[in-house]
């Protein structure tokens, strides 16, 4: 990280006092909150050991937390393969030379983009009932994974896009001049290189699929969010149950994270592609103009910006 | 479908959506550039602090802390923000929509403080400029520049997020569209008057943050 060289000088012995006396406030601070936390959680009896013994007990986990997890994965892993499947089609339909595929995969993209995942879901919960094409049961699941699949989608195909844009010229040059077509070129030469480019990106983006899927206690779909819920009522202890599913949450998605920098050094170090190499989360803001016109890319500007050997550092 | 848009306030729960975007939007900025300063200070514990915060609401859903806030936080722990149930939810979604987006917001403001080359306060050092003289001239200007397009894409985020307070009965757009869903035939006229909502609030938005990040980009 980079940060603190640019914000200040080796410490002097002044800024070492102040150092000190900063690293003083901060653990007071902190204390401060874990004690207000604990007090109130103490009041409400939530401190209890008897609220936290539950989770040595396998029944809290096999009943409860196990079954929200399998819930919360798999949506997550039905949406992300079908959100990869949609997002390259239309990353290749925004990149076509066509203008009836273009403008089309364009308007398709920037309204899945733009509309949130609970609205996507209220509406496909109320078709599949509507339809009552599936057995009822799986009407919450199938619900989850179409909206995730749509908004999660248009942000692949839009980091697809970016990714074809970040390769240097020469590699759509070399196509044509080799004889492939336009489709051929896409097809064979800029789409391989882009996605292996935006791997970590992909990745990355697992963090949101994650996160979004909890959205579905909204239409019933049983998840982590809502087995902890269930568990917080039937031992009583609601709050250590929601503090232990968000626990879980975050170490899958920190696990996540940390393995989209570990891909990203390594691909920077096999250097199998021509471009630059990224995990900026999908930094494209909605609406960025027509593809061929690299200039109206936000991501092409920041990794401009960036230059092409700079990690972006993330949290 | 138009006896829908009568019989139902669709205006209002629109407006809704915007003072709790607009409420939590500047809630998440201040609590953002605080834990941003906590990230970006000199002492090792300070910045330990801001980087847990951030770790741990970049990873948790808001769906879960919105759930938590009424079941576990009003309701157990008897913190009440309104005097009746609605003020309430409407307060907590308010305060989880400002601590969640914070955790993006000090995130872009650090990128954007990633993006100036260290030569820059080299530079501003060596021609004798103090602390705060290189900050308010040199730094902070390209900083600010750097972190225009990723606060767009938080500031547009937090405005699709705010639908997540429907789960806990606030009744803004989403909590409408459910109770006319439920109620109501037709529901792809219905979901695409939402939806309508949302790009007509995002992309234009979308387009003027593209506009400005490049306007104000710092050519290097």
């Amino acid at each position: 990280m980079s940060s603190p060289v640019v914000l200040f000088d080796y410490p002097g012995p002044k800024a070492l006092r102040t150092n000190r006396i900063l690293t003083v406030v901060g653990i007071l601070g902190v204390l401060a909150v874990l004690a207000l936390v604990a007090k109130k959680m103490g009041d409400a009896s939530q401190l209890d050991p008897a609220m936290w013994l539950v989770f040595l007990n396998p029944e809290a986990w096999t009943a409860y937390l196990i079954p929200g997890l399998i819930g919360t994965l798999m949506a997550t892993v039905f949406s992300v393969f079908l959100a990869g499947i949609f997002g390259v089609l239309f990353g290749a339909g925004r990149l076509s030379h066509s203008a009836w595929v273009r403008r089309p995969s364009g308007v398709v993209v920037e309204f899945f983009r733009a509309v949130p995942v609970l609205i996507m879901m209220y509406f496909f919960k109320y078709l599949l009932v509507w339809g009552g094409w599936f057995d009822s049961a799986f009407n919450p699941l199938i619900a989850v994974t179409l909206a995730l699949t749509l908004y999660n989608g248009s942000v692949i195909a839009e980091l697809v896009r970016s990714g074809v844009h970040a390769l240097p010229k020469g590699q759509h040059e070399a196509g044509l001049s080799l004889g492939l077509t336009q489709g051929q070129t896409l097809r064979l030469i800029q789409l391989p290189q882009s996605l292996v480019a935006m791997l970590p990106a992909l990745i990355a983006q697992l963090v949101v699929v994650l996160k979004d899927s909890a959205l579905g206690v909204a239409i019933t779909y049983q998840d982590l969010v809502f087995w902890s819920k269930t568990l917080g009522s039937a031992y009583a202890n609601t709050v250590p149950a929601y503090i232990v599913a968000a626990a879980l949450f975050i170490a899958l998605n920190y696990a996540v994270t940390k393995l989209a920098d570990w891909v990203e050094q390594r691909l920077r170090r096999t250097q199998h592609v021509a471009g630059p190499i990224t995990n900026a989360e999908p930094n494209v803001i909605q609406g960025t103009g027509e593809p061929g016109d690299s200039a109206t890319n936000a991501l092409d500007d920041v990794l401009e910006h960036l230059g092409h050997d700079e990690p972006e550092s993330r949290g | 479908m138009l006896d829908i848009l009568s019989r139902y306030n669709v205006l209002l729960a629109f407006g809704l959506t915007l003072l709790l975007a607009f409420l939590s939007a500047i809630g998440a900025l201040i609590i953002g550039t605080i834990v941003a300063i906590l990230r970006l200070s000199p002492a090792r514990i300070l910045q330990t602090i801001g980087a847990a915060f951030v770790t741990i609401f970049i990873n948790t859903p808001l769906t879960l802390l919105m759930v938590a806030s009424i079941l576990g936080f009003t309701y157990i722990l008897g913190i009440r923000l309104g005097a009746n149930t609605t003020d309430n939810a409407f307060w907590w979604a308010v305060v989880m929509l400002s601590l969640y987006h914070a955790a993006f917001v000090c995130e872009a403001l650090r990128s954007g403080v990633n993006t100036i080359p260290a030569g820059q306060a080299e530079a501003a050092r060596s021609i004798g400029l103090t602390f705060g003289q290189s900050l308010r001239e040199v730094i902070l200007p390209q900083a600010f520049r750097g972190a225009i397009a990723p606060l767009g894409s938080t500031l547009i985020a937090l405005i699709k997020n705010t639908t997540v307070a429907a789960i806990i009965g606030v009744a803004e757009a989403a909590g409408l569209m459910a109770t006319i869903i439920e109620n109501e035939t037709g529901g792809l006229g219905v979901f695409f008057i939402f939806a309508v909502g949302f790009v007509i609030l995002t992309l234009p938005l979308g387009v003027w943050f593209t506009e400005l990040s490049r306007k104000l980009a710092v050519k290097r």
